[in-house]
């Protein structure tokens, strides 16, 4: 800590060694780069946070529903409708590859359909021609040649029933998580570039502020490597300064943001918690950021170097 | 024991013009030879700064051909460039010191770029400080100190790590008569050690000081040689064994040069 609090004023080293006094001057070498930095990685943490909680949604997801079947009896007569659902459950208790199929209570359906009908006082839901619905489970998938095969069981006991895999009804939902995934992962691209660019251009300003010391030291035999290594520990600590300013700002936000959709009680939304590996990889952001900068404050300089004396 | 010392600089036929101006330089040739004390004289604007620069690898030529140690330096790749520059000690007429560095660091310089520890740089950085009159003065930065305090400060700068050429634009410019004459015989206890010596001066005073040295005398961009002494001069010894105790240390890598 004590080494830590010693650099943060930020001088940069001659060569690196103890007690030397700073080859280049400016304390604020890279100007505003720290922050930029800082919000780059906020940006990034919370966007990777968001891809990683949306994997974990869809993955989820996609395990519930992976062998999961409704079968329907829509019928509107409601003693054809149990008659028919009877059937449908003896054909599947029989059925190869199904674990389970169950009847969906009628005071579990009447709650599926409360939030758009309500429970006033005198309301009688069980007049409503509501389908009769079976949860059905299969060890394994509900492919589409065991969902057909399935169908064709069911409905030549119960004509009126409608066989479908559970996982058709969220598919549209998972083609968004995927569209959401792709676009956060565009966007830590974006951002990674716009950290390029601001580096690349304080390098390049940092050089034009101290061409003439670097045309002293190149004349007493400095190597380029020599130099560009103090522009690299520079924009390192910046990088590393921001990054960690910006990796507290992204998990408060990531951390608000989870309150806030863990409030919904939504069951899927609550599925897409982090786990601690995840946040092992948010942490491992700013890490990037900082290697990141160090190569393209490298080769900037580096580059610019070659083209003086 | 005396012997034969190989050429440490050739220059043959060198022209050099910036941009598409006249040459500044023609037609320059000569050699120069370790443990040799050369002035190089001439008008202002004869071409003496174009010289040295070409000398201590600030530049390329038009034409010609330079060898540097025994090596074409015209085509030396740049990656072998600090090597050589770190063999050749430079007083630039305008010092160029690095503006926010103390004397100290300033002087410290060329041995930090050499790789030297902290605790091998210390004890020879003062000494060298103290030398030049400026041992009280050593965390003054250049704009706090005067014209000749910086340049006394770019002199130990230049000798500090011992180089095998010290080129000196106008060194004693900004000095007293006796410290002029006080920092010409640091520039001779060097020479006696080995190191080629070619100071650049208008001051005639300066060069009766030193009687064995040579004259280099540029006249509009061409160096006069009118026995064809510089181009081919005589082979003379190393003179070792005799430098001044002052200067008597290990060397650069040792790191005294002062004791």
């Amino acid at each position: 800590m004590k080494r830590l609090a010693a650099s943060l004023p930020r001088t940069l080293r001659a060569w690196g060694g103890e007690g030397e006094s700073p080859l280049l001057p400016e304390a604020r070498l890279s100007g505003p780069m720290p922050w930029v930095i800082a919000i780059m990685i906020a940006l990034t943490v919370v966007a990777a946070a968001s891809a990683l909680a949306l994997r974990h949604a869809a993955q989820a997801a996609s395990a519930d529903l992976e062998g999961g079947v409704t079968v329907q009896i829509v019928s509107a007569a409601p003693a054809e409708r149990q008659r028919q659902a009877e059937a449908a459950l003896a054909v599947l208790s029989r059925a190869p590859g199904v674990l389970s199929a169950a009847a969906v209570p009628q005071d579990q359906l009447n709650a599926l359909v409360e939030p758009w009908l309500g429970t006033r006082t005198g309301d009688d839901l069980d007049d409503l021609p509501i389908p009769a619905l079976i949860d059905v489970r299969l060890a394994g998938a509900a492919t589409p040649p065991r969902l057909t095969a399935l169908r064709t069981a069911v409905v030549a006991k119960a004509p009126a029933a409608r066989v479908d895999a559970q996982s058709s009804w969220l598919a549209p939902v998972f083609r968004a998580i995927g569209a959401l995934q792709w676009a956060a992962g565009g966007l830590i691209a974006l951002f990674a570039f716009a950290t390029v660019s601001a580096v690349l251009l304080a390098a390049r300003n940092a050089l034009g502020t101290h061409r003439e010391t670097i045309e002293i030291v190149h004349m007493l035999g400095a190597t380029d490597v020599q130099i560009a290594r103090v522009f690299q520990r520079s924009m390192a600590t910046d990088a590393a300064m921001g990054g960690v300013v910006g990796l507290l700002a992204g998990v408060i936000t990531v951390l608000g943001l989870g309150r806030q959709f863990a409030a919904l009680g939504s069951g899927m939304v609550a599925q897409g918690s982090l786990a601690w590996t995840d946040w092992v990889v948010l942490a491992g952001i700013p890490i990037a950021g900082v290697l990141l900068v160090m190569v393209t404050a490298r080769l900037t300089v580096l580059s610019a170097l070659r083209r003086m004396v | 024991m005396n012997q034969p010392a190989a050429e440490i600089v050739q220059f043959d036929n060198v022209g050099l013009r910036y941009g598409a101006g006249r040459e500044v330089l023609a037609d320059v040739s000569f050699t120069l030879y370790p443990g040799c004390f050369y002035f190089l004289t001439g008008a202002s604007g004869a071409g003496k700064t174009s010289l040295l620069k070409l000398l201590y690898l600030a530049g390329r030529p038009s034409r010609g051909l330079i060898r540097m140690f025994g090596t074409d330096a015209i085509t030396l790749p740049r990656e072998r460039l600090p090597g050589f520059r770190r063999r050749i000690g430079v007083v630039f007429q305008d010092f160029r010191l690095v503006p926010h560095l103390s004397a100290w660091d300033n002087v410290a310089l060329p041995l930090r770029v050499a790789g030297q520890s902290e605790k091998d740089i210390a004890k020879p950085v003062s000494d060298m400080l103290e030398w030049v009159g400026l041992g009280d003065r050593f965390q003054a930065r250049p704009a706090t100190l005067s014209g000749g305090e910086q340049q006394r400060v770019a002199i130990a700068r230049a000798v500090i790590a011992r180089p095998d050429i010290l080129v000196a634009d106008e060194p004693t410019g900004n000095v007293d008569p006796d410290m002029a004459i006080k920092l010409l015989r640091l520039f001779e206890s060097l020479n006696r050690l080995g190191t080629t010596v070619v100071v650049a001066t208008h001051d005639l005073h300066l060069i009766r000081k030193v009687p064995d040295s040579l004259i280099m005398r540029l006249d509009k961009g061409k160096l006069a040689d009118p026995t064809g002494a510089l181009r081919y001069p005589p082979r003379r010894p190393i003179e070792g064994g005799s430098a001044p105790d002052s200067l008597i240390g290990p060397g650069p890598a040792g790191g005294n040069l002062l004791p």
